[in-house]
């Protein structure tokens, strides 16, 4: 590309933001009005479903989704097609289509804007995916938070069931599909798949053991095939265009997009879809546009809560589903959240150790007490008062709960804790040796003071402190008396003209 | 999770039983719509009381505690009801050291009730949150979206009074 000396606007695929996109799984978002089937029509919409029914077996089917490469994008990453065949080889009176629209992981919505910009195209994969495993049933189970994505989903089917690609004899073909909604009510153990189909069929969303797994023993004890949105997304596409379309893009074992949600502290956030394989540092840099303030940058968690942290010594890791588990994260559902030097590791390990503690469904002990002894060993170690003993602890806690827990949200608690013990060690040994947070956000081991030099003695912290801490008569050095402090920070913002207070 | 039953008598109206009834006479030929039920029940009656799980239980033909068992497991299900006003007094560190408990203490004594409890008339209901990043204006405490602070006990018959009805 010529360089430009105007400020013309640049086209949209010149601009940085989306030069190294692909969009894929979020091709029609934003594009084709999502209550309007027609729209989806007019972009090859239900041409997928179609095409299978009217010429293909569904093993064939099976075949193309196996030949695409497509893994799970809900986080695990297991090959779809397998999945596919494993219920479809399974006989039984009736089978079941679980969409997996729980998205659970604090600060994603990759899976909510599918569903809010192309229903259709969730309402056609699961009648693929029905036809290809022998299932004529399908749920939907949506967070409960998602009130705009239910609604569209309801026009979807509905429309669907009118223009004939639901109900009875679809095309002709002798299939029959239908497909319910159903709505969450708060509980993230739910988007764990055994616990998911226990909450739709009315229950308390405890996880059950596996095996049986859902493809032998599922919703309802039915053979039940269960993929996530994006998953899904991918699948009428890779019918209609074959699998070497999809097969194309993306690493070796890792086929097709991610779409990722970029938070934290980076400049540009918002939904990302690039190719499996594009580097961290391309998504932060040159999508993400870098850190704001000029900050370095430190690490990005993925996979939230159940994921891990890649530090900045890792940045040109290529990204996909191999790769992070190698280096002990995981992809997860598509939560990227970046971390710059002000953030503190300990402190971000505790942050998810909080939530899974929330979280734990509390069936089995591994998770519900294990968890709870981790968040007191962290806080511990925030606080100052931990020893090196408490570390070690910690650490081989952290392995016995992953091993022992019954769901994967106890087996992948302690990831957070892990990635950032093996990426962050002196961050910790810190804490515990030298009672000291090197990025000064653990409150207990902070502190603020005040520098004699720069002091005018305006008063202006003293009224402030909510605990009296701060002595000194007007227009004389204020001293902070630590033993009263509270580190609330309300002197420092105070003294914001004269600036004589620092937090160290 | 532990959650707080609410003890204000049910004073569910005869148009919300009916609306409940019809919503049960829907669904109760499938077990499954439990939870479908108990999100539309606590839509019509804002939450969800012993004796509205005790009217789907009986309507459903499903075990009491069962019903109360999914009602506990979910955070969106609600056993208390909140208040026209709902209070949120502050107790993180900042506003606890300048007092807080003591307002809190104040408010409950005031209106009757304890926190996460709500009154008769259902005009308050009380709650204590963590810090809401005030601490500078502590001991703090909010009223739906209006925030008091440098609040003394002394002063809060005064602001109560402002929200009669
Ligand atoms: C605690 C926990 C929470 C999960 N939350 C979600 C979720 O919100 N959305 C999702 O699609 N998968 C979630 N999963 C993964 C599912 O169990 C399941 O593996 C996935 O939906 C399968 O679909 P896929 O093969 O298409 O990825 C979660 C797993 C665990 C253990
Ligand atoms: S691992 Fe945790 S969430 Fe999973 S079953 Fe055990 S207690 Fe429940
Ligand atoms: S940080 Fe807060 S408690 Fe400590 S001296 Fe400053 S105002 Fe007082
Ligand atoms: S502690 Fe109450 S506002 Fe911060």
């Amino acid at each position: 590309m010529a360089e430009q000396k105007t400020t013309a606007i640049k086209p949209l695929n010149k601009m940085n933001f989306y030069k190294k996109q692909q969009r894929l799984a979020l091709r029609n978002c934003g594009v084709i009005d999502p209550e309007s089937i027609d729209e989806y029509i007019a972009v090859d919409g239900y041409q997928a479903l179609a095409k299978a029914l009217t010429g293909l077996k569904p093993e064939d089917v099976i075949q193309i989704i196996k030949d695409s490469g497509l893994r799970g994008r809900g986080g695990g990453g297991f090959p779809t097609g397998l999945k596919w065949d494993f219920t479809a080889r399974n006989s039984a009176d009736q089978k079941y289509v679980v969409c997996n629209a729980d998205e659970g992981d604090p600060g994603a919505f990759m899976d909510r804007s599918v569903l809010e910009g192309d229903p259709h195209c969730i309402v056609e994969a699961m009648a693929l995916c029905g036809y290809a495993t022998g299932a004529t049933e399908g749920y939907i189970y949506v967070r409960a938070e998602y009130p705009v994505a239910v609604k569209r989903l309801e026009i979807a089917i509905a429309q669907a069931k009118e223009y004939g690609f639901l109900g009875k004899n679809i095309f002709e073909s002798g299939f029959d599909f239908d497909l319910h909604i159903r709505l969450g009510a708060g509980a993230f153990v739910c988007g764990e798949e055994t616990a998911l189909m226990t909450s739709i069929e009315g229950n308390r969303g405890e996880p059950r053991p596996r095996p049986p797994y859902p493809a032998v023993k599922g919703l309802f004890g039915k053979p039940t095939t269960e993929n996530n949105v994006e998953t899904f997304a991918n699948v009428p596409q890779i019918i209609l265009k074959g699998a070497g379309f999809f097969a194309a893009m993306g690493t070796e074992k890792s086929k097709g997009t991610k779409v990722f949600a970029l938070g934290g502290k980076i400049n540009n956030t918002g939904l990302v879809e690039i190719p499996m394989g594009t580097t961290l540092r391309e998504i932060i840099e040159e999508i993400g546009g870098g850190i704001p303030g000029g900050k370095k940058f430190k690490a990005a968690q993925t996979g939230g809560p159940s994921g891990g942290c890649i530090p900045v010594s890792l940045i040109d890791t290529p990204i996909d589903y191999d790769n992070l588990t190698a280096i002990g994260c995981m992809m997860g559902s598509g939560g990227l959240i970046v971390m710059d030097e002000d953030n503190c590791m300990v402190d971000i390990a505790k942050f998810f150790l909080d939530f899974t503690v929330d979280e734990s469904c509390g069936k089995c002990s591994p998770c519900r007490i294990g968890t709870k002894r981790m968040q007191e060993m962290l806080e511990k170690i925030i606080e100052g008062k931990a020893t090196m003993q408490d570390l070690e602890k910690l650490e081989e806690l952290a392995h016995y709960i992953k091993e022992n827990s019954l769901c994967g949200l106890g087996q992948t608690a302690p990831n957070p804790v892990l990635a950032t013990m093996k990426f962050f060690k002196d961050e910790y040994i810190a804490h515990v040796v030298e009672k000291r947070c090197p990025s000064a956000q653990c409150k207990s081991l902070l502190r603020y003071v005040i520098d004699p030099e720069k002091c005018i003695g305006c008063t202006l912290c003293a009224r402030v402190c909510p605990v009296d801490a701060i002595t000194g008569e007007p227009k004389k050095l204020h001293v902070i008396d630590q033993e009263k402090c509270i580190k609330c920070g309300a002197c420092m913002a105070a003294c914001k003209r004269v600036q004589a207070i620092s937090r160290i | 999770m532990l959650k707080k039953i609410s003890k204000i008598p049910f004073n569910g109206t005869p148009e919300q039983e009916e609306q409940l009834r019809a919503v049960i006479e829907e669904c109760k030929s499938d077990k499954s719509l439990l939870m479908h039920v108990m999100q539309r029940a606590q839509h019509i009656y804002g939450y969800l009381p012993f004796e509205v799980q005790a009217m789907i239980a009986d309507g459903m033909d499903i075990p009491l505690e069962k019903v109360y068992g999914v009602s506990t497991f979910y955070a969106q299900f609600a056993l208390s009801p909140k208040g026209k006003y709902n209070i949120s007094v502050c107790l993180g560190t900042a506003c606890y050291v300048k007092g807080s408990q003591e307002i809190l203490d104040k408010i409950c004594e005031k209106l009757g009730i304890g926190p996460d409890e709500c009154t008769k008339d259902g005009i308050f209901s009380i709650e204590a949150c963590r810090c809401i990043g005030a601490c500078g204006l502590a001991p703090v405490m909010m009223i739906n979206e209006d925030v008091y602070g440098n609040l003394k006990p002394d002063q809060i018959d005064q602001i109560l009074a402002k929200y009669t009805d």
